[in-house]
């Protein structure tokens, strides 16, 4: 009888010393009892499959494709808006571009909801780099980025907005392009924002509504 | 009347009986214990095949989540960036550091970089996260202080009745959605988390789906 305990005891014991408390921090797979239908033969968004060649369940759309009923890349897999520009002939809008010329201002209106996402947007993807004021003294310039612009400067104040679009979608120097993280209207958003940048950094007291000035930090 | 079975046969068979038993007590037990979906996957921290600190580039270099994690916000997945996403900063910064080999021959050969999946619900949840961060429910309600894990941990347990704790009293995990991203968001002084998220309730109209096809399709 006291083996058969003994056994038990020890059996259990093992398996306590392994597994820990529940919820303990391990590097071991998590160990599933019942699996039900967790795992199902489907394809799951950027899962691996051996079926295709490249070993992904995501597919690119071959090349020179355009997406059937002009469903709108940029809008929500889900539920995909219709674009009625699905050969994306607007030059000015996808291209940042005025016939052979940069186009010279902003391809969308500029208003206080535009600026806003801009600068949502340029504080997520930009500022890293190029800083909050655009000075071109983001955190990872302490890290050893180097080459970054400062975008405010007179240089860049000169530059037509289809520029910075050009640059933000397709990268310059050492800057990779942007496109794959900066859906287009969000592009035209930054540089609606860099302006308000550039403005700033060229202001005086008297651009100051009086009744704000007691506002400002010194 | 002679004995049918030895004294021996009726020790080991009591032996059995209660070793039988005594097993399949422990086993439930067992199973009762570290079975259920509220601990299955918590704890879990799976060596990735490059030792990414979130705790180096969103806690203290402050990147926001939203730099790498582009689909949170209009998506169902949050999506892991793709390997450009790294070279950004790391064709520039430590462009030689072993730790990122694997991640230079990912972009040179365009194979995606096989990183080891942590937060994982079930194939028949539907969950969606442009739904919640668009809503007003923070990246640190369901995945931890990320931003201070070198090595991500599962700590939530992501099981149905924690989502239906949320879902049934969304008031303690609501913020403003322009603070979703925030991992050191406090609601204003002077209110509770739950008071204020009351407010943000009346004020978006949010009432989560308690039904099974709120999730499951």
């Amino acid at each position: 009888m006291r083996w058969v305990l003994l056994g038990i005891a020890t059996a259990a014991a093992i398996v306590v010393v392994q597994m820990g408390p529940r919820g303990a921090v391990s590097d071991r797979r998590p160990l599933m009892f019942i699996t039900d239908m967790d795992f199902q033969p489907r394809y799951n968004p950027q899962a691996a499959t051996p079926f295709f060649a490249d070993g992904r369940t995501m597919r690119t759309p071959p090349a020179g494709t355009i997406p059937f009923g002009g469903a709108d890349y940029d809008s929500d897999a889900g539920s995909p808006r219709q674009n009625p520009d699905f050969l994306k002939s607007d030059d000015a809008y996808y291209r940042g571009k005025a016939g052979t010329a940069w186009l010279a201002r902003n391809a969308l209106p500029v208003d206080i909801a535009l600026l806003r996402r801009g600068q949502e947007r340029y504080n997520i993807h930009c500022a890293p780099c190029h800083g909050a004021t655009g000075a071109g003294n983001g955190v990872m310039t302490q890290y050893g980025m180097l080459g970054v612009a400062s975008i405010t400067d007179e240089l860049h104040t000169l530059m037509p907005d289809g520029q910075f679009f050009d640059v933000i979608s397709n990268g310059k120097g050492r800057m990779m392009p942007y496109a794959p993280q900066v859906k287009v209207r969000d592009r035209w958003a930054i540089i609606a924002y860099i302006r308000a940048l550039m403005r700033s950094q060229s202001t005086t007291l008297g651009d100051v509504p009086e009744d704000q000035r007691g506002n400002l930090n010194p | 009347m002679p004995l049918v079975f030895t004294h021996e046969a009726d020790r080991r068979l009591r032996r059995l009986v209660i070793g039988v038993v005594l097993s399949a007590a422990l086993g439930l037990a067992g199973l009762y214990y570290y079975g259920p979906p509220e601990y299955t996957r918590v704890g879990y921290a799976p060596k990735q095949p490059v030792p990414f600190s979130h705790e180096q580039h969103t806690g203290r270099l402050g990147i926001s989540c939203l730099y790498c994690h582009t689909g949170v916000e209009e998506s169902s997945v949050a999506k892991i960036p793709p390997t450009q996403t790294c070279m950004n900063c790391h064709q520039t910064i430590k462009p030689d550091s072993p730790q990122l080999a694997v991640v230079r021959e990912s972009f040179a050969s365009g194979k995606p970089v096989p990183w080891v999946r942590v937060h994982q619900v079930p194939d028949y949840v539907f969950f969606d996260h442009s739904a919640h961060v668009r809503r007003g429910v923070g990246c640190v309600s369901c995945h931890g202080k990320v931003n201070e894990m070198p090595v991500v941990v599962h700590e939530k347990p992501l099981s149905m009745g924690w989502c239906l704790d949320c879902h049934r009293q969304p008031e303690a995990c609501l913020r403003p959605p322009s603070e979703a991203t925030n991992f050191a968001w406090q609601p204003p002084a002077g209110r509770s988390n739950s008071d204020y998220g009351r407010l943000l309730k009346d004020q978006s109209r949010i009432h989560p789906p308690e039904q099974c096809s709120g999730c499951h399709r």
